[in-house]
């Protein structure tokens, strides 16, 4: 198959993940998005590692996945924070800022 | 030849003011004492200096001393340097003895004052600052003495400053000085730019080489100076005011020696003006518009200070018109400077006796007879009022007769005209004096009914009734012989030159004395009898214009006053509206674009991430222009 189509998948997963970061309220969901983000770019990693025949993509991907291992420990701990004192994950409700 | 004693006649005195000063009250008990002892060495010192000085070659006669390197900048060089010479003598002798004499006199006369150590301290540091000046070697020397002076002056007329009026009197001489010190200081700068020296030897020794304009540039910067220190037209409204200092300084300052030093300025600068005539006659002129001024002031004024304030204003007047004319003048602009020395400072010592005897009252219109009460002030007051006015053979008949006849011999048109003018200034001085004298000493008795006039103690007494022997006898051994002529030769005529004569030396003395007689006898009619208490109101214009002191107030504030707060307004406006304006606006341009940037910042998260997605987004693209 063409590797080429890998890609476009990746650029499709991508674009949904930041579609959803923008538009979805929820933290959970926005968390989700973000992670699609993240496998998008993965499966980008390992296509070109397998385009150009070496394993350094390979590799990255590895990190890629460490990293978000340890994103996800510490996002959904301040999800789940954030939930206590609020009791709501909404994002927007979280804007301290914009006072 | 050199000397180490110069030193000391700026060193003790310069001690004894610090000393004073730093010890506070500690030093009340004697520091009147001990200033005057001071002032008392420098005298001896003088006095030592002119013997050795008089015994030695005339060529041998001036000394030197280096101090320190001051400036050395390049091929700059400016030492610290003193000179004693023979001119510098005669002011040294004048400045220590006169001043002598009224450290004396204060002690009795600011007695009641707790503020008398302050007082003595002062009139040290003026000593050491006029000292300095008559003794600089150079310009610059002579600026910080100038200056010294200045700063004495402005500190003794605003001693009783918890008196509002007499502190705005200090800053107004300091002012006015201050216009004049400008002047001296472009001299200096004008005297650098064309000589590349500042000390008077190194002057005198390219002054050949200079041009014309430069020297007459310089001779008017000088004159400047000169009209700013000695009160001449047109900063001469200062001095009037001045007199609210204590009378003792009024005496030594305002009479004697610091209003003198534009006198001595010129005259130390002859070899500038002698070769630019048109400063030379622009400093006749002056000096006759001042003797003028001062003298018709002087016949107007009620205040026993300021009738003779104005009188010093006139005196100097001619002094300085003597300079104007030259070689021929120098030696009697300084004659009729170190008589008038003794003469005004006695009779400004006699107005404080009789103003100790009469509870500080200065209005003559509330004196009247006193003769009877102050004998010894009315003999020395006397004297010195001969001395002025210019009978024979008191000391101002010997100078101010010379000064006539130097200004009638002037030539030509000038020399009737100047001649004419000194001829009518003595009408109008023996007219002043005399009502002066009429109305203090003698006629009906004015004063308050609280008042009792009393002869002033012997502290006070001995110092007028020194001078009033110098007044009497000063002009006689100045002019035995040309006496003063000869001495000051070296210094200021070393050429010898010619003196044309136009009338014969016997005739102007007639005129001289006719001019006497006729102002007191006008004085005599006009003041003879019984006497108001109160100035007489429904009075001609013009005795209105010389109450008011020729209208100089009123000139220097519609001239400088006036427009001076015209301008201080725009640039006040200027600087709030424009410069500041610029300031705010910028401070303002950036509060209002931050008060834009900041709406950017809405803290909702899903915000960041848009702006964080387009900003990828449009590095992207950049990317892709870039590389296609």
């Amino acid at each position: 198959m063409n590797p080429t189509n890998y890609l476009y998948l990746s650029a499709i997963l991508f674009s949904i993940g930041a579609v959803g970061v923008v538009v979805r309220r929820n933290a959970i969901v926005v968390f989700m998005c973000i992670e699609l983000m993240l496998n998008a770019a993965n499966l980008a990693f390992v296509t070109f590692a397998k385009m150009n025949g070496n394993l350094e993509g390979q590799v990255i991907a590895f990190f890629t996945m460490v990293v978000a291992a340890c994103e996800v420990v510490v996002g959904l701990a301040i999800i789940v924070t954030i939930f206590r004192s609020r009791r709501s994950a909404s994002v927007d409700d979280a804007s301290l800022l914009s006072r | 030849m050199t000397s180490d004693n110069l030193v000391y006649f700026i060193a003790l005195p310069l001690f004894s003011a610090a000393l004073l000063m730093l010890l506070g009250r500690k030093a009340d008990k004697w520091g009147h004492l001990f200033a005057t002892a001071v002032s008392a060495s420098t005298f001896v010192i003088g006095v030592m200096e002119f013997l050795a000085m008089r015994d030695r070659a005339e060529e041998s006669r001036a000394v030197t001393q280096k101090l320190f390197t001051w400036i050395s900048v390049g091929d700059f060089n400016v030492d610290a340097g003193l000179l004693l010479d023979q001119l510098s003598i005669a002011f040294v002798l004048l400045i220590t003895g006169v001043g002598t004499l009224i450290h004396v006199y204060s002690i009795a006369y600011m007695s009641e004052d707790r503020d008398r150590r302050r007082f003595f301290s002062y009139l040290n540091l003026f000593i050491a600052a006029m000292l300095l000046l008559v003794l600089g070697d150079s310009y610059l020397n002579l600026y910080v003495g100038w200056e010294g002076v200045g700063l004495a002056s402005y500190l003794l007329i605003g001693f009783w400053n918890q008196k509002p009026e007499y502190a705005t009197a200090a800053k107004k001489a300091f002012v006015a000085n201050r216009v004049g010190d400008f002047g001296l200081s472009i001299a200096v700068m004008i005297a650098f730019a064309n000589f590349g020296a500042v000390s008077f030897v190194g002057i005198e020794e390219k002054v050949g080489g200079a041009s014309e304009t430069a020297l007459t540039a310089m001779g008017l910067m000088l004159l400047l100076a000169a009209t700013g220190k000695s009160a001449q037209f047109p900063l001469q409204a200062w001095l009037g005011d001045a007199m609210a200092g204590p009378t003792p300084v009024s005496a030594l300052i305002h009479a004697a020696t610091m209003v003198t030093a534009g006198v001595y300025l010129i005259t130390r600068s002859n070899f500038v003006f002698d070769n630019a005539p048109n400063a030379q006659l622009a400093v006749v002129i002056i000096g006759a518009i001042t003797l003028l001024f001062g003298a018709i002031i002087g016949t107007a004024k009620d205040d026993i200070k300021k009738a003779l304030a104005a009188s010093t204003m006139s005196q100097i007047g001619y002094m300085i018109m003597a300079t104007g004319f030259g070689p021929a003048g120098y030696a009697f602009a300084i004659m009729h400077l170190l008589t008038h020395g003794f003469f005004k400072a006695g009779m400004f010592l006699g107005a404080g006796s009789v103003m100790h005897g009469m509870n500080d009252e200065v209005n003559m219109r509330r004196y009247g007879g006193l003769a009877k009460f102050m004998p010894i002030t009315a003999i020395t007051f006397g004297l010195g009022y001969l001395a002025i006015i210019g009978v024979p053979p008191f000391a101002g008949f010997y100078s101010k007769d010379k000064i006539i006849e130097t200004a009638f011999n002037a030539g030509g048109a000038q020399g009737i005209i100047f001649g004419s003018t000194a001829l009518l200034g003595a009408i109008i001085t023996a007219f002043y004096m005399t009502r002066v004298m009429m109305m203090t000493f003698f006629g009906n008795k004015r004063w308050a009914d609280d008042a009792h006039p009393h002869e002033s103690p012997f502290l006070m007494w001995a110092p007028m009734a020194v001078l009033a022997v110098g007044s009497v006898t000063s002009g006689y051994l100045l002019y035995n012989g040309k006496a003063i002529v000869n001495w000051l030769a070296p210094v200021v005529d070393p050429h010898h030159h010619e003196h044309t004569e136009l009338l014969p030396p016997i005739v102007v003395s007639a005129l001289a004395v006719g001019a006497v007689l006729i102002g007191v006898g006008i004085a005599l009619a006009k003041y003879r009898g019984e006497l108001a208490a109160n100035a007489p109101q429904d009075v001609s214009v013009f005795t209105r214009v010389a109450r008011r002191d020729l209208l100089q107030d009123d000139a220097n504030e519609f001239l400088f006053m006036r427009p001076g707060q015209k301008l201080t307004e725009v640039l006040v406006k200027t600087d709030d509206k424009v410069i500041d304006g610029v300031v705010r606006g910028v401070a303002a341009s950036t509060l209002g674009s931050a008060r834009g940037m900041r709406k950017l910042q809405t803290g909702y998260v899903r915000n960041y991430a848009l702006l964080i997605l387009l900003g990828a987004l449009a590095a992207l693209v950049a990317i892709l222009v870039v590389t296609l």
